[in-house]
């Protein structure tokens, strides 16, 4: 008997340690049903998904339309830059006119922080935040925190770098929540001016120079450079971000011990992370890309099994 | 609470000894058949079967467990969702006969959600049900076992406990349990 102590999945600060545990638990189960000959459940058949995109998105996408439609949901999908939003809709209008069709559950992207959770607080549908602006992106944090337990077992005690544009990044935060309150240690690291001012209050470690960030790790979280969220400059180019945030094998090699190298992708090759590291056996990033999907079926899952009986 | 003891540990060994036979008059050399354990009580169930038929014909008859939970029908009826449990199924089904295997058959709803579940791993021969207890005249659907180990009359308000002791019992024992009024 288990449920989760929220209706909408908003962000990993608002759920439990036991959520947190239960989306694993259940996703295990998913995983094996995603690897089976045929890779579908009929869990959801009733319940009507849309997907509503006012960022772009492709991984983050795909695998919910995946998650949803292994577990048999209907599913509709929604993109800004083909709808009416163009003409002046608001949000909400726009959410309560796709609800007015009969949607049971809503999984958004927004570049606004806080507007999943604005929506919650006006309409009745479950909500799940697929990245709101630079605030969270919890289903990334659980994929990543889970594919940390599958390959070290638990999560617990391990020591976690999260080395990149920490401060325009949804995936830096909602990690940093999950591994905390899975009980990891937790690293930022990048240019001085991609650290926001007051991160150490969340219980992280900060570090300049991604070689001691690297030395102190077991796993490293790299994330890329947004620069789509930068409207001023916060280094002097690419190039040089490269040079001395740029992750590659003589580097890692240099360290002389085993170390596991994470990435919510898009990569941008050759600035955060070198194709002699992506590609190479640290690597688990697309282990993170398959956990991704059975992650969102728990997730989906647990969410709608409240008792709404037909009538 | 009324506590009827069922089945005791001499009966429990005697009655899973009488399925194997059962089944062996039924498929010979086992050859093309698979066993399938349902989750979460039937598997140690199907455990027993599969070592005293594997002692008996000296052979390894394979055996997987399947879990059920996400093909059930009362998903969002429930006041609690139910945990899922593991599924391990080394095979394919396709073209195989199947003996489901489960500890007590009550309503019939879990074994028609196994066999909607079953055939995410292929499209089988034919599928036989075995079950240790059947309860009469609880069915909601027209679901009947193949193999019974021992089939008892319950009222609805009545609940069947196996207690096995692969789960930490003392000893193999089936009862009946009754709450009684007031």
């Amino acid at each position: 008997m288990a449920s989760l102590s929220v209706n909408h999945l908003l962000g990993i600060k608002n759920i439990t340690r036991k959520d947190i545990d239960l989306i694993f638990e259940t996703a295990d189960y998913f995983k094996e049903v995603i690897n089976r000959p045929i890779k579908k459940v009929p869990s959801l058949r009733d319940i009507t998904i849309a997907n509503v995109f006012f960022e772009n998105s492709t991984r983050t996408r795909l695998s919910f339309e995946l998650a949803e439609k292994r577990l048999s949901a209907d599913v509709v999908n929604f993109s800004s830059s083909s709808s009416s939003v163009k003409k002046g809709e608001t949000l909400l209008d726009t959410i309560n006119n796709i609800l007015a069709m009969k949607v049971d559950m809503i999984v958004m992207r927004h570049s606004s922080p806080g507007a999943p959770h604005f929506l919650s607080k006006h309409i009745k549908a479950n909500i799940i935040n697929a990245g709101d602006g630079t605030h969270e992106h919890p289903t990334q944090a659980l994929l990543d925190t889970y594919s940390i337990r599958e390959k070290y077992g638990t999560v617990e005690g391990k020591k976690v770098a999260i080395i990149g544009d920490i401060m325009h990044s949804r995936v830096a935060i909602s990690n940093i929540y999950a591994l905390k309150k899975l009980g990891a240690e937790v690293m930022v690291c990048g240019p001085n001016t991609l650290i926001p001012k007051f991160i150490g209050n969340l219980g992280v470690k900060v570090e300049l120079d991604v070689k001691k960030a690297l030395e102190w790790c077991e796993i490293a979280n790299v994330l890329r450079i947004q620069l789509e969220r930068q409207q001023i400059k916060y280094f002097p180019s690419l190039r040089e971000y490269a040079i001395y945030y740029g992750i590659n094998k003589a580097l890692i090699d240099k360290l002389n011990k085993p170390i596991t190298i994470m990435h919510p992708g898009p990569i941008n090759r050759g600035v955060e992370l070198n194709s002699d590291v992506a590609d190479s056996d640290a690597a688990i990033i697309l282990h993170q890309v398959e956990n991704g999907v059975a992650i969102r079926m728990a997730v989906l899952y647990l969410l709608a099994s409240e008792k709404t009986p037909l009538s | 609470m009324q506590k009827k003891l069922l089945l005791d540990n001499q009966l429990f060994d005697i009655t899973i000894h009488r399925l194997c036979h059962q089944l062996i008059e039924n498929h010979g050399n086992f050859e093309n058949v698979v066993m399938i354990g349902l989750q979460p009580r039937g598997i140690f169930l199907a455990d027993r079967i599969k070592k005293s038929l594997d002692e008996i014909l000296k052979m390894d008859i394979p055996l997987g467990f399947l879990d059920i939970t996400f093909y059930r029908d009362d998903f969002r009826r429930r006041d609690k969702p139910i945990r899922a449990n593991a599924t391990h199924m080394p095979f394919i089904i396709e073209d195989k006969k199947v003996i489901l295997i489960d500890d007590v058959l009550f309503t019939g709803r879990s074994v028609r959600a196994a066999m909607d579940a079953m055939t995410a791993f292929g499209r089988p021969l034919l599928v036989e049900l075995l079950v240790l207890i059947e309860r009469k005249y609880t069915r909601q659907l027209p679901i009947h076992p193949t193999y019974i180990g021992k089939s008892v009359n319950t009222m609805q308000s009545q609940r069947v406990e196996v207690e096995w002791k692969e789960q930490g019992a003392k000893n193999d024992h089936i009862w009946l349990i009754s709450k009684t009024e007031g």
